[in-house]
């Protein structure tokens, strides 16, 4: 059944986690393919770590299946873990030995060869920019710092799956863009890598997919296009500020377009079904009104986040 | 808990070892313990409690030389006038300290560090974790105690004068296997605590408790235990003969649910070679016995059999509780 060539590196149907009573994560079916960035979102408490744990066969799974990379994590654990990278939520390592140190132990425990062992530590330390400090006890670390060993463990696990549990929590702005960057060349290195995140403008930036989390099932899953087509209603907003003239009359007849809103004095909101904002531009123009700004508004993932906690508070 | 899970857990047989990556876990604690400042602070007071009496006493043996032929053991036995404990007494207080101190946080500073969720993501279960750490904690007991043996020994050559008999230096080497298995009890219950409480303080307290309990409380609760049950003709001595043992007999075995009295008989039996039965004596047991002479060391080994097995068996089972309610466990902190 192990079978490494298949496109999907993650598979789980009906996974199920009850903690007593209460379903942790209620039978979700979920696909991680080859090569992507996967992010996971939802609110504190939606079922996000317990679904990376059971991945990983750290806690015990109630029901369904999962199988990553093709094995078991139930029967097959060693075999999942070697070929999976586990970054843990506030990720902890042995203050009183050094970077080099702690790397040496998980090389151990990996039994990576001996004599390979200290050259892949120190290129992994390179790849994430801990080269100077590499033989300095992590109790000196920063917490970004800590957070970029983590990475370093898993490529110098050569990983072919990275979990990352909310990699950029408690990190400044800096070490988030650091934080990314590495994902990013992560996933150049043909690195398949599931996160877990708060943080949804930067989770935009690097996820290829993503699903949202709500009370252990998975409410949403796909682009941030689709779901914002999903949730937002489909269409391709625009933002029109103009004068001189019945925006809302003058846009009605425009080809494509769906709903004309009032955002403010002067400005709109135009939801079309595909990119309008040549027509709109030529239509203000040619009926005599002055155009002041045309913008694309780019559906952001925190707006269809709120929006569908809206949606799912008003629908409860 | 539905049908599905239970059935999963039966049909869910485990691939690998379950040892895979116990030799990291065990190098890696090992060399912690021996470089940490808690080993060092443990060892000099071992060290000094140990000091006392065999100096005392050291003082006292070599006026008497000669006429023993067990005086190298007698280091290890004889109470010193001037300190009202002898080197093993002072030893089943100190090593259970030592064990305590080396296991106490083994498992929950994992936990309090969030290094035990990245740990068990590589390629380990954690039956090898556990093991492990146990291991590395009982090497370094070994070390502890090992080095205090050479250094008594060693005192003893010199002040004593004369190299210790073959017999000797094999009771105490004996003693020395007793003495880490006695420690690896109390290694095996420290790291009970160390996995049941999330807090070190709380398991540092627990197992100093029963440390407590064992060493003070347990030897007066007893004979009160005892009486309770013991009519009060038989109490007051008054008894038939059988009465009378029967209520001794449970007074024993009471007492040997203390592994400081498993030890205890144990050092007893390997120590004083003319011991010839260990807890009440029976009369039968006296007959044709020639008092004084002391017994061929095979013999004091079959005579402390049961309490070393007694030590071994309380050492696995309390590991093996530990490691149940470590299987049971939530990594995430
Ligand atoms: N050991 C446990 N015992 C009982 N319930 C638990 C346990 N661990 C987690 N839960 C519950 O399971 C649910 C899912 O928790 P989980 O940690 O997976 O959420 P999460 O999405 O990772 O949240 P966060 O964003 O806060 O990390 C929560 O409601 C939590 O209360
Ligand atoms: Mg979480």
């Amino acid at each position: 059944m192990a079978n490494s060539e298949a496109s999907n590196v993650v598979e789980a149907r009906g996974l199920l986690k009850l903690y007593g009573t209460q379903r942790a994560v209620d039978a979700i079916d979920l696909d991680i393919r080859r090569g992507e960035i996967f992010g996971l979102l939802g609110p504190n408490g939606a079922g996000k770590t317990t679904t990376i744990l059971m991945m990983l066969g750290l806690t015990e799974i109630s029901g369904g299946t999962v199988s990553v990379l093709g094995f078991d994590p139930v029967r097959q654990p060693l075999e999942v873990k070697r070929r999976v990278g586990y970054l843990p939520d506030a990720v902890g390592f042995y203050d009183h030995l050094t970077a080099r140190e702690n790397l040496r132990y998980t090389a151990r425990l990996l039994d990576l060869p001996r004599r390979q062992t200290e050259a892949r530590i120190e290129e992994a330390l390179k790849s994430v920019n801990l080269a100077d400090v590499i033989d300095k006890r992590v109790s000196t670390y920063s917490r970004g710092m800590r957070q970029r060993l983590g990475i370093a463990e898993i490529v110098m696990k050569k990983a072919e799956v990275a979990i990352l549990d909310e990699p950029t929590s408690g990190l400044d702005p800096h070490a988030t863009f650091e934080l990314l960057e590495m994902i990013r060349r992560l996933k150049e290195a043909g690195v398949a890598v599931l996160l877990s995140s708060h943080l949804l403008d930067r989770v935009q930036s690097v996820c290829d997919r993503v699903a949202l989390f709500n009370r252990g099932r998975i409410a949403l899953i796909g682009t941030v296009v689709e779901l914002a087509n999903q949730v937002l209603g489909a269409g391709h907003p625009i933002l029109v500020e103009a004068s001189g003239i019945d925006v809302p009359a003058a846009l009605g007849s425009v080809a494509g377009v769906q709903k004309v809103t009032q955002e403010r004095a002067a400005t709109w909101r135009v939801v079309a079904d595909r990119d309008v904002r040549a027509a709109v531009a030529q239509r203000i123009v040619t009926s005599g009104g002055s155009l002041l700004r045309l913008d694309d508004l780019q559906p952001s993932l925190e707006e269809v986040y709120t929006a569908y906690f809206e949606q799912a508070r008003n629908a409860a | 808990m539905p049908p599905s899970t239970t059935a999963r857990r039966v049909a869910a047989r485990r691939e690998g070892s379950p040892f895979t990556g116990l030799g990291p876990v065990f190098m890696k604690e090992f060399s912690d313990h021996l470089s940490s400042a808690r080993m060092m602070v443990l060892m000099l007071f071992v060290i000094a409690f140990g000091a006392l009496p065999v100096g005392l006493s050291l003082q006292e043996l070599r006026n008497v030389t000669e006429s023993d032929p067990f005086l190298f053991l007698r280091i290890f036995t004889s109470a010193p006038q001037r300190v009202p404990f002898s080197f093993t007494a002072s030893l089943t207080l100190v090593i259970p300290l030592l064990a305590i101190g080396l296991g106490f946080d083994s498992v929950n500073s994992e936990f309090n560090r969030r290094t035990l969720s990245r740990v068990l993501s590589q390629p380990i279960y954690r039956d090898a974790l556990l093991l492990g750490k146990f291991l590395g904690g009982l090497a370094t007991l070994t070390v502890a105690l090992v080095a205090l043996w050479l250094i008594v020994l060693g005192a003893g050559l010199l002040l004593l004068g004369i190299p210790p008999r073959g017999v000797e230096v094999a009771r105490g080497l004996g003693f020395l296997v007793v003495a880490i298995a006695f420690g690896g009890v109390w290694l095996a219950i420290a790291m009970l605590f160390s996995v049941v409480f999330r807090s070190t303080a709380t398991s540092a307290l627990c197992a100093l408790g029963v440390w407590l309990f064992f060493a003070i409380l347990w030897p007066l609760v007893v004979p009160v235990l005892v009486l309770a049950v013991t009519p009060t003709n038989v109490a007051m001595g008054m008894g038939r003969l059988d009465e009378t043992l029967a209520m001794i007999q449970m007074q024993s075995t009471l007492e040997r649910f203390s592994p400081n009295t498993l030890f205890g008989e144990a050092v007893i039996g390997l120590l004083n070679p003319e011991t010839r039965t260990l807890g009440p004596i029976i009369p039968s047991q006296m007959r044709g016995a020639i008092m004084g002479a002391p017994l061929p060391l095979d013999q004091s080994l079959l005579l402390i059999w049961p309490q070393v097995t007694g030590l071994i068996a309380a050492m696995i089972v309390v590991f093996a509780i530990a490691y149940v309610v470590f299987q049971r466990e939530e990594v995430r902190a």
